[in-house]
């Protein structure tokens, strides 16, 4: 019976693996430019400009405190009403890298502020520009702390990809609630689905955990 | 940009739009309580030494970490009927957030008991006290004030995960906005509706987790 069901289901294999790349896809794109704007996000947060900082702080908290099914609406449906008329894969990208960014850059802020002060003030004293600083002495101490969280931070990026399979967009999510609908057996198919993203953020969590306690016996 | 607002329809809708927060409000908190419970159970088999009890707590926490939320809501979904098994929607959404969330829990718990330096427990085997007296006097009451913060941390992203719920139709927050979006078609109003009444738990949870921090943190451990 089980056998019966999962031939059925690999039938559908051209979903199945068209929604795995449609994943991976959507979540590799997300994270380049999610990445690219959380760390300009960080080091204005962590930055000497406090209005600069309280207003992103601002815009960071609404995306942080609301669902990201929400902001997937948002993007779908709000940003047509103000003249930006966006595909469901724009949506996504759009909704998923904004997201990433506001939570990458509260990681890079944290980092920033982590590495001692001490830090920046031999840099001036050596003579150093504010990009010098950033760029030689500070930035490079911060990613090391951060790295474990920001490896972290992309498992939950591919988790959350598949909230976008709510506009339509075909990624395994909506591949297996495609399936689901003529091969009525949710364990089974939902069980693949399931494995597919374990597959894919499994070694991530894997090497979150390595990392970290790498950095932990850095420290000790 | 919203200079356009329709207030009026807002309010028209702001009892459903309360209905749809209370029920955020309950599906979040018996979640809540169902993955503390979880959470408690999976660390308490993860810290202990039996392996064939700590198996199935470390498959238990991975699957669930390497995996959607959304996926899981659908397994259970579209998979309890499969074995006879006919709940309603609510029902099979509180279980998919505390199964969800509870792996997530008994991670922090963990963290907050490994990260109680090695010499306390030490000092407490010198001292004469058993296992269960060093757990409860000396173990569990500081990590008690460390996991604080990051369990009210969960409790945020299972309110937010809750939105999730909408999808197998349960009507909560999320839902609730949608009514203006589908009855008035205004998906602004119920978007701004919805997003607002998130950012109400968002802030206050937030603030609590802030004020336990400042509070409670050990001196010299963060």
């Amino acid at each position: 019976m089980v056998w019966f069901y999962l031939e059925r289901i690999f039938g559908y294999w051209p979903v199945l693996l068209k929604g795995m790349g449609m994943t991976i896809g959507l979540s590799l794109l997300s994270l380049v430019i999610g990445v690219v704007i959380g760390f300009g996000f960080g080091i204005i947060r962590a930055g000497h400009n406090r209005w600069l900082s309280r207003v992103l702080g601002l815009y960071i908290d609404f995306f942080r405190g609301t669902p990201f099914l929400v902001q997937v609406f948002i993007a779908f449906f709000i940003l047509p009403v103000i003249g930006i008329e966006l595909s469901a894969f724009a949506a996504g990208v759009v909704a998923l890298s904004n997201m990433a960014a506001c939570f990458i850059g509260e990681i890079v802020a944290a980092g920033l502020k982590a590495v001692p002060s001490g830090q920046s003030e031999a840099a001036i004293a050596s003579g150093m520009t504010r990009a010098q600083q950033m760029r030689l002495v500070v930035m490079p101490q911060a990613v090391r702390i951060i790295t474990p969280s920001l490896v972290g931070q992309f498992v939950l990026l591919i988790k959350d990809s598949s909230v976008v399979s709510a506009i339509g967009l075909l990624d395994l999510t909506r591949a297996g609630w495609l399936i689901v609908q003529s091969v009525p057996n949710g364990l089974l198919v939902f069980g693949i689905v399931g494995l597919g993203y374990f597959i894919i953020c499994y070694p991530l969590i894997h090497l979150s955990r390595r990392l970290e306690r790498r950095s932990q016996a850095a420290f000790l | 940009m919203l200079g356009g607002l329709n207030t009026r329809v807002m309010m028209e809708y702001l009892p459903e739009i309360w209905q749809g927060f209370l029920a955020t409000l309950f599906l979040s908190t018996v979640g809540f309580v169902g993955a503390m419970a979880l959470g408690v159970l999976a660390c308490a088999l993860t810290i202990q030494p039996l392996r064939w009890l700590r198996a199935p707590a470390v498959i238990y926490v991975d699957t669930i970490r390497a995996t959607p939320l959304l996926a899981q809501l659908y397994f259970l979904y579209f998979g309890l009927p499969r074995l006879g098994i006919v709940l309603p929607e609510m029902l099979i959404g509180i279980i998919a957030l505390s199964l969800n969330s509870g792996a997530y829990m008994a991670e922090i718990i963990r963290s907050g008991i490994l990260s109680i330096p090695r010499g306390q427990v030490e000092a407490g085997m010198s001292t004469g006290l058993s296992y269960m007296q060093r757990m409860r006097l000396i173990v569990l009451p500081q990590a008690l004030r460390t996991t604080v913060s990051p369990l009210i941390g969960q409790a945020i992203v299972l309110v937010k995960d809750s939105s999730l719920l909408s999808l197998i139709s349960v009507v909560e927050l999320t839902r609730a906005g949608q009514r203006i979006a589908i009855d008035r078609f205004m998906p602004v109003e119920g978007l701004v509706a919805t997003a607002l009444g998130y950012l109400m738990l968002y802030y206050a949870l937030k603030s609590a987790a802030g004020a336990w921090q400042a509070r409670n943190s050990i001196p010299g451990r963060g």
